[in-house]
């Protein structure tokens, strides 16, 4: 638990961390190491991919679609070619033929329609933003020079904004195949049955806005070759996923190309993509033979790093009398964009088991239709789908508590899984293996002080203080740790969900973990450095942990999904344990006893009810002299494993938040937020504390400050951090987070994943927080982001009890309009929210 | 070309600069100065912040030429040998990155901010960052961090 950070706490703050990194017994799994990544990160010796300067590197600049949808008439690059400085400058036709498309690993249905993706435009823009040609030049100054004398003629074409009127007939088509990519459905139990005499019926409709990922690092592009073999460094969270799609995608065999991810500045989802920046600079290298560096600007990013979230969101609840859940019925759009990238159109589906929540029903029926736009392709952003899922749910639950005047934490209670039913399967046939959703619950609602705060709102809203109180709660689970290679194959993804992990202990016993997981940011070099040293007995400074490079790292899945502990960090320690079975055998023979009489602890090697023992360090030498090995023994000692998770894991927790809105201005101020997390066992407190404090950070953006916004031409309006408003320290407050502790079963470990489940669980918080403050002025909802005017129109348009209030009256940014009862909005289908 | 002359982390550079020349890409491209990193163009993030005469800047604000008879220092020229300077270990104790993306900037902003105030309340220091963005630590661990390091370079902790 966090406490509030007084001045006069400071030095208790510090005496308490000094005694967390303070030896505390045997185990490092469970303490809060401070992290061995920072010494670089802290002290400006770092190598981000656009720091990288090789022998000969030019620069290359795009030049990119000012139009959502045209067609390309004509590209002249003559001039730019002929400026000072630039070695090439090239249009899409200039690569049409060794270019190919960019991959899409997720083809969800069997009649899905997965366009024809080219890296560079060569005949039609189908977003702004899009690549249409490039410079590559000596220098930064150069390129960007050359880039204003290339000449494009276009031939205007309609744009597809609005996903609802994509759909309808005589809507202009993004491709010729028309707008719909795909429907996918899921249904369980007899949904008919449940909702046709169900005592309460609540339908909502949400709006799932665009979100920007926004990593801090800006992506860059690093390509080189020696005439045989590629080298690509690129900030990416996947550089064995990139290796095997880039060697797909142009035709490089892919054991003459290797791909570094270096340092990382982030990536939540962002960096989960084969881009066209990719494909490209490995191709212009090909070409000119000269190593080749591209960088992107914040507001090229904006525009072209993929984004996240936008799905329109109708969600049914058919209920008892006394709040039970019978069945939840969804219906989702979800906005493609111009063109189907790496998972685009498996977002929706990972929360398309979600939408339960944590909440037992006997039906269950979900329909997504992918549906593409002349906008940025969407796709993975930090939780990628199971945020969308959890804040229909959530909000929906406090919607029901609401008709039935119920409190929305008894309305929680009355349908979550008791803790003493785990295992349970739920009506998506999901087991989740372990929970206690009580017990979390119980610890939020007393650190966050819940019938005080609520005695407050009552004496508030009595005395009619223009400052109104609101409660949100929040109660989530989240499917995490992807994923079970064959359940991934059961819903047509193109890969598995392994990961793999080598260990070897070196001559002088120091030991190297090889990982397939990529960090960028989540510290994994000090958490598997703390599994190894835990498994083999060997100090935590003596394990060194490689990872992010093909040539080092041959075999892997990357880091997304909040897989890589989880899948992982089962792999090291698995690979430690067969580690440590072969030491064993060597152990025994230089003690000349059985391996069965020879059992491990502290780092030692000892013949049971004896002093006789050998160190892991001693054995690690002998195996590599190997002057006297067993028969059947190979010199060294190092082994490799590979994980495949039989299920998924379930992390879940209670977030509350308070809030204060300024009833005359819409202003929203975060009072207190309390989030209790159950992520299993943990390996890293200080790491799992930081990942709910980003992540609720990140979920709170959503709910008040983030969107991108497109106008009706297709141009983004929000290309720069003026625009887009990711959230500052003045816009949050301390987060309080304290964990419980039920560990999952599903892994040796007992650990669930952490990297989501901030951002799952903090918008729908947030914004329940932001309704429940309104609820006395007749308001039901609040659409996304909650900004000063829209909770202002809010108020007013609910207090005049106007509940039919229109977008299109409230402009473009508008807000969801009150909703006065339950299905009142049925007949606006999803025009609503269509922008 | 104009020709310069700039201090960076005690060494003293002559540099014939294009008069657009940003002090951020004269740092990083130039002169090798790679731990001040770019994190937009507008000048909202502040990840290129640096210090100019004493005075904390946003690197991608400033002209090369402007830098010209000034001393730079760069989260690089902080520590002495293997000596970190008190914000940089306090960043580290209170685990106040992730990707790191952001901390030479936050790191250099802060040591200003503590220079001002040099006891600063949580208010003061969320106020004092609102121009550095940080997306990994929704900024809690931050503030404990600038509070901890300020106490440190006040000597009343170490």
């Amino acid at each position: 638990m966090t406490e509030q950070l007084d001045a006069g706490l400071v030095a208790e703050r510090i005496a308490e961390s000094d005694q967390l990194s303070a030896p505390s017994g045997d185990r490092e799994i469970g303490r809060a190491r401070r992290r061995k990544e920072d010494a670089r990160l802290v002290t400006g010796r770092t190598t981000w991919t656009d720091n990288i300067q090789l022998p000969g590197m030019l620069y290359v600049t795009f030049l990119r679609s000012p139009m959502a949808h045209a067609r390309i008439t004509r590209v002249d690059t003559s001039a730019a070619r002929a400026r000072p400085g630039v070695v090439a400058a090239l249009s899409g036709r200039d690569l049409a033929d060794e270019q190919g498309s960019l991959p899409c690993a997720w083809p969800v249905t069997e009649d899905i329609v997965i366009p024809d993706h080219p890296p560079m435009a060569v005949e039609e823009v189908r977003y702004v933003g899009e690549a249409v040609a490039c410079v590559v030049a000596t220098d930064r100054y150069a390129a960007a020079d050359a880039l204003e004398e290339i000449e494009v003629d276009y031939e205007p074409l309609e744009a597809v904004v609005d996903m609802t009127e994509a759909l309808t007939e005589g809507s202009p088509k993004v491709h010729e195949t028309g707008n719909r990519a795909f429907t996918w459905r899921f249904a369980q139990g007899d949904v008919g049955a449940a909702f046709r005499d169900a005592p309460i019926v609540v339908e909502r409709d949400y709006v799932q806005q665009r979100l920007i990922p926004t990593a801090m690092e800006p992506r860059a592009v690093v390509a080189t070759t020696d005439g045989d073999s590629f080298t690509l460094y690129s900030a990416t969270q996947i550089p064995h996923v990139l290796r095997v799609m880039l060697a797909m995608t142009t035709g490089i065999p892919e054991h003459r190309l290797r791909v570094v991810a270096p340092d990382v500045g982030g990536g939540f989802g962002s960096k989960l993509q084969v881009t066209a920046e990719e494909v490209l600079a490995l191709l212009l290298t090909r070409r000119i033979g000269r190593p080749v560096k591209w960088t992107e600007s914040r507001s090229e990013g904006n525009l072209t790093v993929h984004h996240g979230r936008d799905q329109l969101q109708r969600i049914r609840l058919a209920a008892e009398r006394d709040g039970r859940l019978r069945a939840v019925q969804v219906e989702l759009l979800a906005d493609m964009g111009a063109y189907l990238m790496l998972v685009t159109p498996g977002v929706p589906l990972l929360g398309a088991f979600m939408y339960n929540g944590i909440y037992k029903m006997d039906a269950y029926d979900f329909t997504c239709t992918g549906v593409f736009t002349t906008k940025m392709p969407t796709d993975a952003y930090r939780g990628a789908g199971r945020p969308e899922a959890t804040f229909a749910i959530e909000r929906a639950m406090d919607e029901l508590a609401h008709e039935l005047g119920l409190d929305p934490v008894e309305v929680r209670r009355r349908n979550w899984i008791a803790h003493e039913e785990f295992p349970y399967t739920t009506v998506c046939g999901l087991t989740y293996d372990s929970g206690n959703y009580e017990a979390a619950t119980d610890r939020a609602l007393d650190l966050f002080g819940y019938d005080t705060l609520r005695e407050e709102q009552a004496r508030r809203r009595a005395e009619g203080d223009p400052i109104q109180l609101g409660i949100g709660v929040s109660t989530f689970t989240e499917m995490c740790g992807l994923a079970p290679s064959r359940v991934l194959g059961s819903l047509s993804y193109g890969a598995g969900g392994w990961e793999h992990a080598s260990v070897r202990v070196l001559p002088t016993g120091k030991v190297e973990v090889v990982t397939g997981t990529s960090p960028h940011g989540q510290g994994h070099e000090t958490a598997w450095s703390q599994i190894a040293s835990d498994a083999l007995g060997v100090p935590f400074e003596d394990v060194s942990v490689l990872h992010g490079d093909t040539a080092i790292s041959h075999k892997g899945m990357d880091t997304y999904g909040s897989r890589s502990l989880v899948v992982g960090g089962i792999a090291v320690l698995s690979a430690c344990e067969k580690v440590k079975d072969r030491a064993r055998e060597l152990a025994a023979h230089m003690l000349e006893a059985s391996a069965e009489d020879v059992e491990f602890a502290d780092g030692s090697f000892r013949v049971r009810g004896t002093s006789q023992g050998r160190t892991i360090q001693e054995v690690a030498l002998a195996a590599f002299a190997a002057h006297d090995l067993p028969d059947g023994v190979e010199p060294g000692l190092d082994a490799e494993t590979t994980f495949d998770p039989d299920n998924f894991s379930f992390p879940h927790g209670t977030h509350l938040c308070a809030v204060e809105v300024d009833t005359e201005t819409g202003g929203t101020t975060i009072r207190s937020y309390v989030a209790v997390d159950d992520v299993g066992a943990v390996v890293n407190p200080l790491i799992v504390e930081g990942q709910v404090h980003g992540g609720i950070a990140q979920g709170i953006g959503q709910a008040l400050f983030e969107e991108a916004i497109y106008d009706a031409e297709g141009n983004l309006l929000t290309t720069t951090m003026a625009d887009y408003l990711v959230p500052t320290a003045l816009d949050l407050p301390e987060f309080v987070t304290d964990r419980t502790e039920t560990p999952a079963t599903s892994n040796p470990l007992g650990v669930k994943g952490v990297g989501e489940a901030g951002t799952i669980a903090s918008t729908p918080a947030v914004v329940n927080a932001v309704v429940d403050a309104l609820r006395p002025y007749g308001v039901r909802d609040v659409r996304m982001p909650c900004t000063p005017e829209r909770v202002w129109r809010a108020i007013n348009s609910g207090t005049s009890g106007a509940s039919g209030v229109s977008e299109a009256s409230e402009g473009s940014h508008g807000s969801g309009a009150p909703q006065s009862s339950q299905g009142s909005r049925a007949s606006e289908g999803f025009e609503g929210g269509g922008r | 070309m104009p020709r310069i002359t700039v201090t960076v982390d005690e060494i003293t550079y002559e540099e014939e600069v294009e008069p657009r020349l940003l002090l951020v890409h004269l740092l990083r491209d130039r002169l090798g100065r790679t731990g001040t990193p770019i994190g937009c163009d507008t000048g909202n993030c502040g990840a290129c912040t640096v210090m100019l005469d004493g005075v904390s800047v946003k690197s991608c604000s400033v002209l090369a030429v402007q830098a010209d008879g000034s001393e730079v220092v760069t989260v690089e020229g902080l520590s002495s040998g293997q000596e970190w300077h008190p914000m940089q270990r306090a960043f580290h104790a209170e685990h106040a990155l992730q990707c790191g993306y952001c901390t030479p900037g936050m790191i250099m902003a802060a040591i200003d901010l503590v220079r001002n105030d040099p006891d600063p309340s949580e208010e003061a220091v969320r106020r004092g960052l609102e121009g550095n963005l940080c997306r990994c630590t929704g900024y809690t661990n931050i503030v404990r961090a600038v509070r901890r390091g300020a106490q440190e370079m006040a000597g009343r902790h170490d």
